[in-house]
């Protein structure tokens, strides 16, 4: 039977040699608000397959969990300008918002992206842009576009002109594992890769102004933590402290990285400033401490303590001496934290006998509520709105990316072809 | 690979043996007893009965005798604990008192956790799994400078299932001779 499960997983490793994430949404649509997408005329040139920007566009609103875009076939007309909207048909058909727009080239490889969005009830305009582009940005302006919708409907910023990283595995039959660090569009376009090694990488997390990733990296044989800048690819290696050095997290000022370092005896949690290089020691326990971030104001931190006995979260105050308070108590494992960027949740895995999901705490009333379903989902990380939560899954024993709403309803996952992708982190919304 | 499957069919074994690697919780609970019945605890006190299949000698040669007791080189643990249990004491103490005995012999302590629970807490876990071997190892009269720790949590995984039968082998730590 193992060695059956292991010739399977194998198989499936080698099926494919591009790394592309698949995303579709499995569950919940209920509830979302009806809109409809009329695809983009482009003018002076034909439409890009890999850069459809309404499509992007109708893909990104389905994905927030929010919108229900009307199929294509469905559509009633295909209005170019304000004035071929004829609102009540919309109306008819029960659309409350409706969205046109169109690409026309400029020259060579230059565009301009523009589009309109009506609430269809008024019968009134409620946005209208015009973005420059290249042919390698339409898909970003594309997700931009995403973006000003979803902010002028909900109110969230939105979150989809951003970067995902992640980290897979793959194994080809009779070699070692390949271990990717790799960064990617939210919707699993343009990956690149980072980061190759024989060695496990773990911890990807973006710096509060997205340009690097910090990192735990083996390929010395020892974990390391290091700082990747993305555009020019140098890398700084931070901490090579004797035993563990792990756990990166970025203070919000991007000046400090929490760690979790043994050298002392134990795993504990320590704060380093990246230019100083100063180290200061934020927990001395005999138990587990671990897996800390910070706060939005940078005041204090969240972490994982094994000082009850079992894991669980604990906050503590940067100030000297703070002593930490328990955050959670229901259940034997709660670990793993993320903080929205408004401070007010925390998601978390939560884990009872052999199943774990991703739970989320209610700072304010101190409520938790499971919103994945197990049976072993890690690393859950907040969107930059925080209205939706990255995690990893597993789907047919295979290690997926997903992404659920933070009210637990919608539900989606990000399919690798290729390998096992894992420990996804989020950058923010780029300016 | 044929060291691998040594230690794979040895862990096997010894799991399929020890009442002590149980699935789940009351880690704490599960007392040494040393107790009988596995192949390592059977062997393990000086001057034990005649006629054993495993021999305890701490010569520098022993490491390379496939019929030493040395030759079992896997730890097991209980989930979420890092406390050696049961036959693997006695287990841990043999190569405690072959590194005291053989200077110049040293070891890479290799910590490992089972795939369920959160990355980073499994590193400290695994940390911890390999701390205590070093520390019943030192307790033995092995020389901190013979043992070098590292920690791989979840990381590296001895078998690929998604069920106890494969956690079991997982929740290891692996002794390594340089």
């Amino acid at each position: 039977m193992k060695r059956y499960l292991l010739s399977l997983i194998l198989i499936s490793f080698c099926s494919a040699s591009q790394a592309v994430l698949n995303i579709e949404i499995t569950e919940g649509v209920e509830g979302s608000l009806p809109i409809a997408v009329v695809p983009f005329q482009w003018v002076g040139g034909v439409k890009f397959a890999d850069a459809d920007v309404s499509a992007i566009i109708t893909s990104d609103l389905a994905r927030s969990g929010k919108f229900a875009p009307l199929p294509d076939k469905d559509l009633i007309a295909y209005p170019k300008q304000p004035e071929d909207v004829h609102f009540p048909s919309w109306r008819m058909i029960g659309i409350d918002h409706l969205i046109i727009g169109g690409v026309k080239q400029e020259a060579e490889g230059q565009y301009q992206v523009h589009f309109r969005l009506f609430d269809v009830l008024k019968g009134e305009q409620l946005l209208g842009y015009s973005f420059a582009a290249t042919r390698n940005s339409l898909r970003s302006v594309a997700h931009r576009i995403s973006d000003h919708i979803i902010k002028s409907l909900t109110g969230l910023p939105g979150a989809f002109d951003a970067r995902i990283s992640y980290v897979t595995a793959k194994q080809l039959p009779g070699k070692a594992v390949t271990y990717l660090l790799q960064a990617a569009d939210t919707d699993g376009f343009n990956s690149q890769n980072l980061l190759t090694s024989n060695e496990p990488i773990m911890s990807p997390v973006w710096s509060p102004d997205g340009e690097r990733l910090a990192y735990v990296s083996f390929e010395h044989g020892v974990p390391e933590i290091f700082i990747h800048d993305i555009h020019t690819a140098k890398r700084e290696l931070v901490s090579k402290f004797k035993g563990i050095n792990g756990a990166p997290a970025w203070s919000p000022d991007g000046t400090r990285l929490a760690i979790t370092l043994s050298k002392d005896g134990n795993p504990d949690v320590y704060i380093l400033d990246l230019s100083s290089k100063r180290l200061k020691r934020l927990t001395k326990h005999w138990s587990i401490d671990t897996e800390a971030v910070w706060m939005p104001d940078g005041k204090s931190l969240v972490f994982t303590s094994s000082r009850s006995g079992k894991p669980q979260l604990y906050q503590i105050s940067v100030s000297a001496n703070a002593k930490p308070q328990r955050l959670t108590f229901d259940g034997k494992y709660n670990a793993n934290a993320s903080i929205s960027r408004d401070g007010k949740t925390i998601s978390f895995v939560q884990g009872e006998n052999n199943v774990f999901r991703v739970a989320v705490l209610y700072l304010e009333t101190g409520l938790v509520q499971q919103v994945t379903d197990g049976p072993l989902d890690e690393s859950p990380e907040f969107s930059p709105n925080g209205s939706m939560i990255l995690y990893a899954s597993q789907h047919k024993g295979k290690p997926v990316l997903a992404a659920v709403s933070t009210d637990g309803r919608h539900k989606q996952r990000l399919g690798l072809s290729d390998g096992e992708v894992r420990e996804p982190a989020w950058s923010v919304v780029k300016k | 690979m044929k060291n691998y499957l040594l230690i794979l069919l040895m862990a096997v074994t010894l799991a399929a043996c020890d009442p002590n690697v149980k699935p789940d919780g009351d880690a704490d609970g599960s007392a040494a007893d040393g107790s009988t019945g596995a192949q390592v605890g059977a062997v393990g006190g000086e001057g034990g009965a005649a006629g054993q299949a495993l021999s305890a000698s701490y010569e520098a040669s022993a490491i390379n005798d496939a019929n030493s007791v040395l030759a079992a080189r896997v730890i097991y643990f209980d989930f979420d604990s890092s406390k050696v249990v049961g036959d693997f004491v006695e287990l841990v103490k043999h190569h405690g008192r072959y590194l005291s005995a053989n200077a110049s012999a040293s070891i890479r302590l290799e910590g490992h956790t089972d795939e369920r629970g959160t990355r980073e807490y499994n590193v400290a876990l695994a940390d911890r799994r390999a701390q205590s071997v070093k520390r019943l190892l030192m307790f033995q009269g092995a020389s901190s400078d013979q043992i070098t720790v590292i920690s791989y949590g979840e990381e590296k995984p001895a078998s690929l299932g998604h069920d106890e039968e494969s956690w079991s082998l997982n929740r290891r730590a692996e002794l390594v001779y340089q």
